[in-house]
């Protein structure tokens, strides 16, 4: 959605030798590599220029003094602001975003082992919206006004309006205190800490590889709770948008043709109505996916689950700024990676697009 | 439109003047547009149920005062973790408060941020799309470019960022969501301007010799400033969100400020055994934010018909 138009520049227009639509990837692919810089001064300006002393925000108030002129030195604090971008810009790209002080540990490390957990939870949960926000929207078109659609925007409306930490205290609440039906916070149990080597790093993977079932199921109840919790924006996003595109796709003619035709309802909707959504959904998909690696900050925190999200809170009251911004640059980086995909995606599939 | 049937001997001299076809001068004509648009929102029972919810939390926040004991910051230690009775609808939390005060008092803490991001977001976003819009070249290239670049940020992400690097705090919560917000603004503000900008009257005023910025200003803002609004209604619901959740983490708004957000947070450590002083707040979050996207949705249908989903 974002993205669709920044296409429109002045290149466009010039004659090329290569088909428009390679053209018009270029363009997206600049507009990528704008973007990333542009992400990448807002970081610097949020981790270097706003505090007041950027060597103390991260070293911390309790380092020696040799620490904190050693810092400044590697800052480039003495330097014009420019070179402080370059220094940053060019230790960012290689990976390196110094030391956390909370664990000690390089950040680029932490963020390798909090990130699987934040990829599964997100994707889950975009599953979840896919599988079950289609079909709804889907539903909610052909039934138009019936009580199924009126279910489906009472569903949208709430998704849209709660706040996913405090339905995710609710439903623990609910799930795990009172009713007792699903485990509570974390990944898993923690007397299956070390029973698989992690390879992946995405639990539900590995221990499936491995042939640990237990751990599988223990696992897979853990993950329940939090992905549906998260995956409740995106089925609210995917199933309004579908609905949305299906009474468009509903009310044109070709639609009527077919039916004129006397093909059955359900070859209508499907294999002619909801193949040019299809192509639609890509960046909605897209999008909420997006949303979801970002999203999940606030979901991490009320379930503890050690992903990404979590670990940035947990820097930012550590005052550990090495960490926040490397967090922030990671998924900031996923999240303009994601809508740019799935915008060259789109224009791939859809011939009218290119 | 059978709405506009000004034959009706019996309506009142207000509603003919409001419905007048030809209105004397721009005042009045101002004032018809509007009416004209209350009366088919008022006709679309979503635009009326959430401008009902947004109505009553204005007014919640307004009375404040009177339909609570105190300012909900009150502690009373003896009266720690009741559940709710008679004397404390929605019980009191740890430190004794009372809980239904301090939902009451929230209301002004989330109109107050709803408030002051919208009069950042809005200028900065009109202006910069205005300009961009009207000029078009390369000063809608740069300005552009920009907006692209902060239209694809993931928005909560550098809001924490941001409040991590001034400090937690209501106030700089606030420059955060707005830092990260304004920029649907200035792409929906070009494109309208886009429209209007060889427009006959814009002409005319060219002709005349008015300068960039009056044009822009006089004439091309109040053109866009519709969708800027029904825009900017949508999307309180999300402000509401971040910046309860902004709260939740502790960045927001602090103790012992009354912050919906922060309440619930508080609340956390007694979820099992004290459930209402977390739930209750959640409640008054979902309810103010469907509110407005109750009545972003009506507005959206009111104004702007041709991108409603049909419903």
């Amino acid at each position: 959605m974002s993205n669709s138009d920044t296409s429109i520049g002045i290149g466009a227009r010039k004659i090329s030798p290569l088909p428009s639509y390679i053209n018009k990837i270029f363009h997206v692919l600049f507009a990528l590599l704008l973007t990333f810089i542009g992400l990448m001064a807002v970081t610097f300006v949020i981790g270097r220029v706003l505090p007041t002393d950027p060597a103390m925000a991260i070293v911390g108030n309790r380092a020696s003094e040799e620490v904190y002129q050693a810092m400044r030195l590697q800052l480039g604090l003495d330097k014009p602001i420019l070179v402080q971008f370059w220094l940053f810009f060019t230790s960012a790209i290689q990976g390196d975003f110094g030391q956390s002080i909370m664990t000690s540990r390089p950040v680029v490390e932490d963020i390798k082992r909090f990130f699987p957990a934040t990829l599964e939870l997100a994707t889950l949960a975009t599953l979840i919206g896919v599988v079950v926000g289609i079909p709804f929207g889907v539903l909610a078109a052909v039934h138009k006004g019936k009580l199924i659609d009126h279910f489906v925007r009472v569903f949208g409306l709430i998704g849209y309006s709660v706040p996913i930490f405090w339905l995710g205290m609710v439903s623990l609440l609910v799930f795990y205190a009172w009713l007792d039906l699903l485990p509570g916070p974390g990944r898993y149990d923690f007397y299956f800490e070390g029973v698989v080597e992690p390879v992946t790093g995405v639990i539900l993977f590995d221990s499936a590889m491995a042939g640990e079932w237990d751990m599988f199921y223990n696992a897979l109840g853990h993950i329940v709770l939090p992905a549906s919790m998260l995956a409740f924006y995106s089925l609210a996003y995917i199933s309004r948008m579908t609905r949305s595109f299906m009474l468009d796709q509903l009310n044109q003619e070709y639609v009527l043709t077919a039916r004129v035709k006397g093909l059955p309802e359900r070859i209508v909707i499907w294999s002619h109505a909801f193949r040019n959504v299809l192509v639609q959904l890509i960046t909605v998909i897209g999008l909420s996916y997006a949303n979801l690696l970002e999203g999940s900050v606030l979901t991490e925190t009320v379930f503890a689950w050690p992903g990404i999200g979590l670990y940035i809170t947990n820097s930012l009251f550590n005052a550990d700024m090495n960490a926040v911004i490397g967090g922030t640059v990671v998924i900031g980086v996923c999240f303009v990676g994601i809508n740019m995909i799935s915008d060259i995606l789109y224009r791939l599939v859809d011939p009218r697009a290119r | 439109m059978a709405l506009l049937d000004t034959n009706n001997a019996k309506t009142g001299g207000l509603r003919n003047w409001l419905l007048s076809d030809s209105p004397t001068n721009a005042f009045q004509a101002r004032a018809q547009r509007f009416y004209i648009s209350w009366l088919s929102f008022r006709v679309n029972p979503i635009a009326m149920m959430g401008l009902f919810i947004v109505g009553s939390l204005v007014v919640v926040a307004i009375l404040a005062p009177w339909l609570t004991g105190g300012e909900g910051i009150e502690q009373n230690l003896t009266n720690r973790l009741k559940a709710p009775d008679k004397e404390h609808w929605f019980g009191t939390d740890e430190l004794g408060r009372d809980i239904y005060d301090r939902i009451i008092w929230g209301s002004r803490v989330t109109l107050y941020i709803v408030f002051l991001v919208s009069i950042i977001v809005m200028p900065i976003g009109l202006l910069i799309g205005t300009i961009a819009g009207y000029m078009g070249g390369w000063v809608d290239t740069i300005l552009m470019r920009i907006t692209d670049i902060f239209l694809a940020f993931p928005r909560l992400i550098l809001a924490l960022a941001f409040v991590s690097a001034l400090g937690p705090g209501l106030e700089n919560a606030i420059i955060a969501i707005a830092v990260t917000t304004w920029s649907p603004y200035a792409r929906l503000a070009r494109a309208e301007a886009l429209t209007v900008r060889n427009s006959e009257y814009i002409l005319a005023a060219e002709i005349q010799g008015a300068s960039t910025l009056r044009i822009v200003v006089a004439h091309v803002v109040p053109m866009c400033l519709p969708s800027i609004i029904v825009r900017l209604t949508l999307d309180m619901a999300g402000i509401i969100l971040t910046a309860a959740g902004l709260g939740f983490l502790g960045l927001g708004a602090q103790p012992p400020l009354p912050e919906w957000g922060v309440m619930i947070a508080t609340g956390r450590d007694f979820l099992l055994d004290q459930w209402w002083i977390s739930t209750i707040p959640g409640f008054a979050i979902l309810l103010a934010s469907m509110g407005f996207n109750l009545l972003g949705d009506g507005l959206r249908d009111v104004l702007d018909p041709r991108s409603g989903d049909d419903g």
